[in-house]
């Protein structure tokens, strides 16, 4: 009896990590498909996914929609870099608290910890480069405990978040075939 | 000039050609009528191609393939479905199901020989028996029983000059999936009878609904069955033209005389991708049928909205659901809906008469491709309905 209800609770678990994986890749490739819409292409009941993304959200799983946005197309050419930062962490100040001091700019759209020669991958979007250039030598350079920074400007994006840009792959296939 | 051979003159082209043409002059089309993945083939399975082609395999294979593709062939066979098949002398490389299927019945038919074959079925099984001399003989299904044939069918059908069956499941065009009890029935009609099975099983990586069942797994099938898969649909690679046959070793024998005069071998470019497909590409093909799986529910639900009844599809990409309460044919539904709202569907009667009042849609398009041509779609049978009842009325 123990076993069975053991492969009951293993299957379920089975079921429902199907489900949160299907609301994922879903609400990945359009953040505006509805409830109703997923509820359909899961086969559960509306109220089944609304409690699942709520969860989901409340675990930060999700932890927003946001828009992919193409700015050059906008006409407002932005201005990427990843910049590599060396630290030297010293008493009561470590790592943590020297990329908190980064992330908080709003200039700055990702910092990561790296192993490697440097510390910290910081990505900094800007409007030109001399704004992202000024904003490296007057704010992150100048922080205390960053000994070093190395500017990579990102000349072309070919993929990011897994969407490729620029994607020339169009459908082939023959409009109707057996 | 003298005429070209009688058979090749009176079988007649694919139904399917005929929507191409008129579908291929137009723009805007949302098409729900291509019979292959809308994916591309994962790029580990292209860059093992390319990596072999710049290592200059550009030569010949063995007529049955490549040993090492055997080898995982019989290997994946046996993790599977736990069958015994051995590399050496048991699996046949083929250039697609299609070159597969041919071979399976050239291999076992004599002259005016039946095979059966239920029906809606995939446009080529009929021709494929003619061409080989044989007869084909369609046993239509319907909705009631979830378009699978059943035991009885067959067994009204035999003749003394029945040589096979032909079955495919999941089913090109209707999706229908069959329980390992049901096949078990059908498997037992076609030893008593001692038919050959051909099995088509290229879209057994595409079951939504319960467990594909393998016709060999089955009692008393392995040694009548000839097992037809292949790589197109589950690694999203038709145009490669790859695919496999497992059979005894007799019948594996004599497919491979007739592959070894007209075919030689399976190109080597796609053998190599095929390996690089059947060793590390589970998980790729895991995530498409995931994919087809979101589709096929909205579709389905969308097509029964509409009111164009469908029966769940358990496998493949298809839906077919019934058109019949518009009052057209499945041909003057599928033109119009081309014409008034751009929308391709293949018209049942394509696959076999018993196809008529019945239109395949194909899920092998994005989801936001579906969206739009079931919003289309809902707004062509309304404006059916409109003129319906006005021709009732009188007011036409």
């Amino acid at each position: 009896m123990t076993s069975l209800t053991l492969n009951a609770i293993v299957s379920q678990m089975a079921a429902i990590e199907q489900f949160t994986n299907n609301i994922l890749k879903i609400l990945e490739q359009d953040a505006r498909t509805t409830p109703a819409q997923i509820a359909v292409m899961t086969g559960r009941t509306e109220q089944e996914v609304k409690d699942q993304i709520a969860a989901l959200e409340q675990k930060g799983i999700i932890k927003r929609y946001k828009t992919v946005i193409d700015w050059a197309k906008a006409g407002r050419e932005r201005t990427y870099a990843f910049i590599d930062v060396k630290v030297t962490p010293s008493r009561g100040v470590g790592f943590d608290d020297v990329a908190e001091r980064i992330y908080k700019y709003p200039e700055v759209q990702s910092v990561y910890l790296v192993s490697g020669e440097y510390d910290l991958r910081v990505v900094v979007a800007g409007t030109s480069l001399k704004e992202v250039s000024f904003f490296v030598s007057e704010k992150l350079a100048t922080i205390d405990n960053v000994q070093a920074t190395i500017t990579h400007f990102v000349l072309k994006r070919y993929k990011e978040d897994f969407e490729i840009f620029e994607d020339t792959s169009e459908d082939r296939r023959l409009s109707v075939a057996p | 000039m003298k005429p070209i051979s009688h058979i090749a003159k009176t079988v007649p082209a694919s139904g399917i050609r005929k929507f191409f043409d008129i579908v291929s002059q137009m723009d805007d089309v949302i098409s729900l009528g291509v019979g292959e993945p809308d994916f591309v083939t994962p790029w580990r399975i292209r860059e093992a191609c390319i990596y072999s082609l710049e290592k200059g395999y550009t030569n010949y294979t063995s007529n049955y393939g490549l040993l090492e593709l055997r080898k995982h062939i019989s290997t994946y066979l046996n993790e599977r479905w736990g069958l015994h098949y051995n590399p050496e002398n048991q699996i046949l490389v083929t250039v697609g199901v299609s070159e597969g299927l041919d071979l399976a019945m050239r291999a076992i038919l004599n002259p005016g020989e039946e095979v059966l074959i239920p029906e809606p079925s995939y446009v080529s099984y009929k021709p494929c028996v003619l061409f080989a001399g044989g007869v084909p003989v369609p046993l239509g299904t319907t909705p009631e029983s979830g378009f699978k044939v059943t035991p009885e069918q067959i067994a009204a059908a035999v003749t003394p000059r029945t040589k096979a069956l032909l079955i495919s499941y999941p089913s090109n065009p209707t999706g229908a999936t069959i329980s390992r009890e049901e096949l078990q029935a059908i498997v037992d009609v076609a030893r008593e009878h001692d038919l050959f099975i051909i099995s088509d099983e290229i879209y057994d990586r595409l079951t939504y609904e319960g467990h594909h069942t393998a016709v060999p797994e089955l009692n008393g099938a392995y040694e009548r069955t000839i097992l037809l898969n292949g790589f197109s649909k589950a690694y999203a690679m038709t145009g490669w033209r790859i695919a496999y046959a497992a059979s005894t070793p007799d019948v594996i024998e004599a497919m491979m005389k007739i592959h070894q005069y007209t075919m030689l071998c399976a190109p080597i470019m796609s053998q190599m991708a095929a390996i690089e497909a059947i060793k590390n590409c589970g998980r790729e093909c895991d995530e498409m049928a995931e994919e087809y799986n979101r589709r096929r529910r909205l579709i389905v639900a969308g097509l029964n909205n509409i009111g164009l009844d469908c029966t769940i599809p358990g496998g493949a990409f298809y839906a077919f659901p019934s058109i019949k309460k518009t009052g057209l044919t499945s041909e003057e539904f599928s033109e119009r809906l081309l014409f008034e709202e751009k929308v391709a569907v293949v018209p049942g009667n394509a696959f076999g008469e018993c196809g008529e009042g019945y239109i395949r849609c194909s899920y092998a398009t994005g989801i936001d491709q579906i969206k739009i041509a079931l919003e289309r779609m809902e707004r062509f049978v309304e404006n059916l309905g409109v003129e319906g009842r006005l021709k009732a009325a009188g007011r036409e």
